[in-house]
């Protein structure tokens, strides 16, 4: 790793600074949702259908309504009479707000109830009469695109059967050449089970829309408060001008609180016709079961391979389960995200991927859980076929990836799929990474317990991840070009004051970002105030998700410094009555070429640029960027997993996770192990537990944390860690994003470890989550 | 009814339906916002309190159970002397990302020092296993909670030497 | 998620509590340490209209043993027992496993086990050492074997006006050993199999009498009395053991669930009750 350039009272790129977000949080003293209280505020309870699908005859609000401390009882029909019983979705579907003609999957919003109290709220949800008429649920994929699957959205203009939509990419020609010059080709066909983000602190909204201003004040649990913004102008009709969303300290966020969902709409009607404060706060169930559902693709992948274990080709159909409304949280022009980076860390020259999604009557979401738009499910496809194509071949898993890897000369390297690779050097890492976990010592100990009859597994992934979305002639968002932005003010003391349009959920960015600062103009970290998540107070920008906070918005406020910093060294070369062009920056210090003496500090042109200019320079030392990345980036990484499985259970335990990280520069290398460490941990999560899954009826089997499994800390591995860094090209300071890397690289690690445990034996494949039924099962089959 | 209810060592009367829970009790009446709410079925441990001493989740606690007990939240951990050494350390380890989940594990990770001096690791996995987080992947919770442990240890020790 | 309205009664006296909950009727409920109860309020499956809060209650909160008993208080907290001298065997085994560390802090031994949830673990250990439940009604008291104690899931043979007031659990008096093992997805996870196995010793080793109880793969928390008839009088053996986890698998009746197969969770059964009574039988012979 490199040293950091600069001091560590300075704090630049390369140091571990303490965050300063802690101070707040570890007094108790953070500002989430829930803790912000208004006077009069009102609260907002949700009642949801009960079914997976049935039609709506009537709705007998009037008990509800009668219940002392009950303001309103809002339905789909008062919805409709203001426009907004629907609205519009991320992939350009509509979605319902309040059910108005059916509902279509369990969970589902069918009326609000606003009281004083939430407990009122509560009981009267009891008192609301909804008659619904039972349809036939479609709980798969699969059923729902057979014959005699009802028609779940039927008030859909031209939609005749559930097909939600159809994508593909790539080169078919080519590919079934490259498949008919292989040896043999290896198949692999899996599902990535349903999974939810669900980040501690819930989804809620705090509207305040003043009836006679017009201003609306809207508190929001966002990972992307300028979008929503726009797209609450867009929806709800408001001036965007009197529109003010407030993101206030976020408790995770993960994808989960990307969307708009059915809530904000409804309490922010409410609070426009009542002209009070309407507070929303999701219970546990609520979140699991009606938002940001992410994952849920039926793959199947085939790889043409020759005997020397050379890949050719990958050809891929993936069938989504989108539930009841297609809503994937992706840019426009990608139907299933970026999940055409499947091609993963391999050079060969053809690939083919055809898509389809259908509708079933399920939650909708399809979010970014951690993950760069369907990437997590992509890495997981390859690495669990590669690791597969190594035991048909009858190579070693790692010798099989070395043998396909991209090689470090071959960047800019283009994919099969049209990714531009910017950077990497594969082979170090993964080399590094198996002499850390003493890859041959643990194919002896393997080989070892297999004789005694105990079964123990290695597992590796070598992912490659395109993040950072993204360039303006690729990437949008409901047409929102993907760039982000950065405002710097310094202020005549020299203590500096960032403005970013991205969006913090516990990543840090107050002090990473406050770090690049530092690195660029000197100005000590702890000098440097980030804010972000006001929509008043801050520039334009999409929002953190999609690890594109250190990409775009890192990007931006590199440049935005540095802009600072050609003005700021006019201002010292006017000081030092020296040349423009003769004045270096080192640390804060401005100093003449060849006379290091005749200096002044970044302190001292901060106060001059208020104070004292050259002749027709502007005051202030202010400025803005909106940057527009010219390429993702493409952090990377080699995993390694030791298990041990119970032959008599089905129950395996990690013993050893040692994960390398290329993530480039790292900016503050502790927050980067806090990232990634956590990624990790759900990627285990995923990998062995944490699913929603329903029964036949539609009934979500997994909308509480007794069912949704989130690991606690006796679960959870130990995590060893290593690094490369090898530096974008492209970026600004070097970075590529890391808070996405774990979750997406090491799923396939955990599950290649257990299958290589049991691979002696046959088995190819289970499915996630790893189960110990399954494991047992898929033992007892194969012996 | 009414209650009374020692938060962070100050009384606080009130009066409160028997179904008000504490955390609510906590965060609204009170208004002491540090105690979160995570979950509805007792598995997040956001809303964690120590009720005489020892750590319970507050959301399946009614307000009513607490009245004449002591309790401490997260705001009740500094002191006149600065901040407990749970709390530097969960700053100097980096043992919080979002924070939502931290109150929790600082106060059963005191509670935990305060029982075992030299917790293991696997002892401090344990003792935080009804608290649930989201972000860190516990390894910088459980070195933060053995910092703590071993900084109380050391001044306990320098004090007693002096 | 709030609980819907109710009075709360608080009982300073066990005869104050018994009286309230016969005067409530069908709408009345006890309340110890709530974590089964008030999440299930919050969710609105229970709603009680009376709640009798019995924590109040002095000299409830003791375990000890006396006259060849193990005796644990109403108020005895999970986290009470795991911490507990006096306990032994399957009961030092299951406390840690009961729920999540927190929820121990309050939720009470017998408030579990009055709750007779099919997935809960002590009724199995209570199961394998035959322990009592004693029961206070307007009557007095009477001790309830746990065999008749749990009638159903989550219904006991406790008379609507009758408080559990503690448990009864016979100390063996010579060389024994127990065991909790229990498969669990996560800490805080009911069990998807667990089995508690009890041994005691005569002088020459042989096994004196034993007890071997499952938990969540019956109705019912089930005890498997064929396989406990069949190792009394024998010397402990690996193949005695394996010929008890086929009765245990056999008595077993699991369903297919989210948490696996039917057929997987007997071979757990299978493979924990002959891991149990191992770890049972070894710590016996080490007594």
């Amino acid at each position: 790793m490199s040293a950091p350039t600069t001091p560590a009272e300075i704090g630049g790129i390369g140091h571990s600074v303490q965050r300063k977000e802690d101070a707040r949080l570890i007094e108790g003293q953070g500002n989430f949702l829930d803790d912000i209280e208004l006077p009069n505020t009102l609260h907002m309870a949700i009642l949801r259908s009960p079914l997976a699908h049935a039609r709506i005859n009537g709705i007998d609000s009037s008990a509800a309504s009668a219940l002392e401390g009950v303001v309103a009882v809002v339905t789909g029909e008062l919805m409709d009479q203001h426009g907004l019983a629907w609205m519009p979705t991320l992939s350009g579907d509509t979605q319902a707000v309040l059910a108005t003609d059916k509902v279509r999957y369990q969970g589902q919003e069918v009326a609000a109830v606003i009281a004083t109290d939430p407990y009122i709220a509560t009981d009267a949800l009891e008192l609301i009469e909804v008659d619904y008429e039972d349809l036939p649920p479609v709980t798969t994929p699969q059923q729902s695109l057979g014959e005699g699957a009802a028609l779940i959205r039927d008030e859909k203009e031209g939609q005749t059967d559930n097909l939600a939509y159809t994508w593909e990419t790539g080169d078919r020609g080519a590919t079934e050449a490259a498949f008919a010059q292989a040896d043999r080709v290896v198949t692999l066909e899996t599902h990535y089970p349903r999974s939810h983000p669900a980040p501690l602190e819930t989804c809620g909204i705090l509207a305040d829309v003043n009836s006679v201003t017009g201003q609306a004040t809207i508190y929001m649990t966002s990972q992307a408060p300028h979008a929503h913004r726009t797209l609450f102008a867009m929806v709800a009709g408001l001036p965007e001008q009197n529109i003010r969303i407030v993101s206030p300290d976020i408790g995770g966020g993960f994808g989960n609180k990307v969307p708009i969902y059915p809530g904000y709409v409804v309490a922010t009607a409410a609070s426009l016709l009542i002209g009070q404060p309407v507070k929303w706060v999701e219970s546990r169930t609520e979140n699991l079961i009606s938002t940001g559902f992410a994952r849920d693709y039926y793959m199947k992948g085939e790889l043409a391979v020759t005997d020397e274990g050379r890949i050719l080709g990958l050809r891929v159909n993936m069938l989504s389960d989108q539930g009841a409304f297609y809503s994937d949280a992706q840019p426009s022009q990608f139907k299933a995200g970026l999940f055409h980076v499947v091609t993963g860390s391999y050079d060969f020259g053809a690939a083919h991927i055809d898509c389809k999604g259908a509708f079933t009557n399920k939650a909708p979401g399809g979010v970014a859980y951690r993950c760069s738009f369907r990437i997590t499910e992509a890495s997981y496809l390859i690495e669990r076929l590669v690791q597969n194509a190594a035991y048909e071949v009858g190579i070693d898993p790692a010798e099989m990836r070395l043998r396909n890897f991209i090689q470090p000369e071959q960047f800019p390297y283009e994919t099969a799929t049209g990714f531009v690779y910017d950077s990497g050097d594969y082979p170090t890492a993964l080399r590094t990474a198996l002499d850390e976990a003493g890859y041959e010592d643990l194919r002896r100990e393997q080989a070892e317990a297999r004789a005694e009859g105990r079964l123990i597994g290695i597992g590796i992934a070598h992912f490659t991840e395109a993040v950072g979305a993204g360039p303006s002639r690729t990437y949008d968002i409901a047409g929102l070009k993907m760039i982000d932005s950065a405002e710097l003010r310094v202020h005549p003391t020299g203590k500096a004051i960032l403005k970013l349009g991205v969006k913090t959920q516990g990543q840090g960015h107050e002090t990473t970002f406050a770090q690049i600062v530092a690195e660029e103009l000197g100005i000590p970290a702890t000098d440097v105030k980030v804010e972000h998540g006001d929509t008043d107070h801050t520039p334009y920008g999409l929002g953190t998700y999609a690890s594109r906070s250190t990409p775009v918005g890192g990007a931006a406020t590199a440049v935005v410094s540095r802009k600072l910093a050609d003005k700021a060294k006019k201002i010292a070369a006017h000081l030092l009555e020296a040349a423009d062009e003769d004045i270096e920056l080192d640390s804060g210090v401005f100093s003449v070429v060849g006379s290091p003496d005749r200096s002044v500090t970044i302190q001292d042109v901060a106060l001059a640029a208020y104070t004292n200019l050259p002749e027709g320079m502007e005051y202030g030392l202010e400025d803005v960027t909106y940057y527009d990345p010219p390429n993702l980036t493409y952090p990377y990484g080699s995993y390694i997993v030791v298990v041990e499985v119970d032959p008599d259970t089905g129950v395996w335990e990690v013993q050893r996770m040692v994960a390398l990280d290329d993530c480039g520069v790292r900016i503050n290398p502790m927050i980067v192990e806090g990232q990634i460490c956590g990624g990790l941990t759900e990627g285990f999560a995923m990998s062995a537990m944490q699913w929603i899954t329903f029964d036949d009826d539609g009934n979500c089997i997994g909308a509480n944390f007794m069912d949704y499994l989130v690991p606690t800390a006796w679960e959870t591995p130990r995590f060893e860690l290593l690094a490369t860094e090898v530096p974008s090209p492209h970026h600004p300071i070097g970075a590529k994003g890391v808070g996405e890397s774990a979750t997406v690289g090491s799923p396939a690690a955990f599950v290649n470890a257990v299958i290589d445990a049991v691979a002696h034996l046959g088995v190819r494949n289970i499915d996630m989550p790893v189960l110990p039924d399954r494991v047992w099962a898929a033992i007892d089959a194969a012996s | 009814m009414e209650i009374t209810v020692t938060i962070n060592e100050s009384d606080h009367a009130g009066d409160v339906e028997p179904r008000t829970l504490l955390v609510d009790h906590i965060r609204r009446t009170v208004g002491l916002t540090g105690t979160h709410i995570g979950c509805d079925t007792t598995s997040c441990g956001a809303c964690t309190v120590l009720m005489d001493g020892r750590p319970v989740k507050s959301c399946t606690v009614l307000a009513a159970q607490a009245d004449g007990a002591e309790v401490t939240t997260v705001e009740g951990l500094k002191t006149a002397d600065g901040l407990h050494p749970i709390q530097s350390a969960f700053t100097d380890d980096h043992g919080l990302q979002c924070g939502f989940c931290t109150p929790g594990m600082m106060l059963v990770g005191a509670s935990l020092i305060a029982e075992n001096p030299d917790p293991s690791d696997d002892e401090v996995r344990w003792a935080i296993s009804g608290n649930l987080c989201r972000c860190t992947g516990y390894m910088n919770i459980v070195k933060a909670i053995r910092t703590a442990a071993a900084r109380t240890a050391a001044a306990a020790s320098e004090s007693n030497g002096s | 998620m709030f609980p819907s309205r109710f009075d709360l009664i608080v009982a300073e006296t066990i005869s104050d509590a018994v009286q309230a909950k016969a005067d409530a009727g069908e709408g009345g409920r006890f309340l110890a340490g709530g974590q089964s109860l008030i999440p299930m309020m919050k969710m609105r499956v229970a709603f009680p209209e009376k709640l009798i809060d019995i924590n109040r209650i002095s000299g409830m909160d003791a375990i000890e043993r006396s006259n060849g008993h193990l005796h644990v208080g109403a108020l005895v907290r999970h986290a009470d027992v795991a911490a507990s001298d006096a306990a032994f065997g399957a009961i030092v085994a299951a406390a840690p496993w009961v729920a999540d560390p927190l929820v121990r802090n309050r939720g009470t031994m017998c408030g579990s086990v009055a709750h007779c949830d099919p997935e809960g673990d002590w009724n199995s250990v209570l199961l394998a050492t035959g322990a009592d439940v004693v029961a206070r009604g307007p009557g007095g008291e009477r001790p309830i074997p746990i065999g008749e104690f749990v009638d159903g899931a989550f219904t006991s043979s406790l008379a609507e006006d009758e408080l559990v007031v503690g448990l009864r659990i016979p100390v063996p008096a010579g060389r024994s050993g127990g065991a909790y093992l229990k498969l669990e997805r996560k800490i805080g996870d009911y069990a998807t199999v667990a089995v508690a196995s009890h041994l005691e010793l005569d002088d020459s080793g042989a096994i004196a009498a034993a007890g071997l109880a499952m938990t969540s793969v019956n109705p019912i928390n089930t005890k498997v009395v064929d396989a406990e008839a069949l190792m009394v009088g024998q010397q402990p053996s690996a193949e005695l053991f394996a010929e008890a986890a086929e009765l245990a698998a056999a008595a077993a009746e699991p369903r297919d669930d989210v948490r696996g197969t039917a057929a997987w969770k007997r071979q757990v059964v299978r493979t924990y009750t002959k891991r149990g009574l191992a770890a049972a039988a070894q710590q016996a012979e080490g007594s």
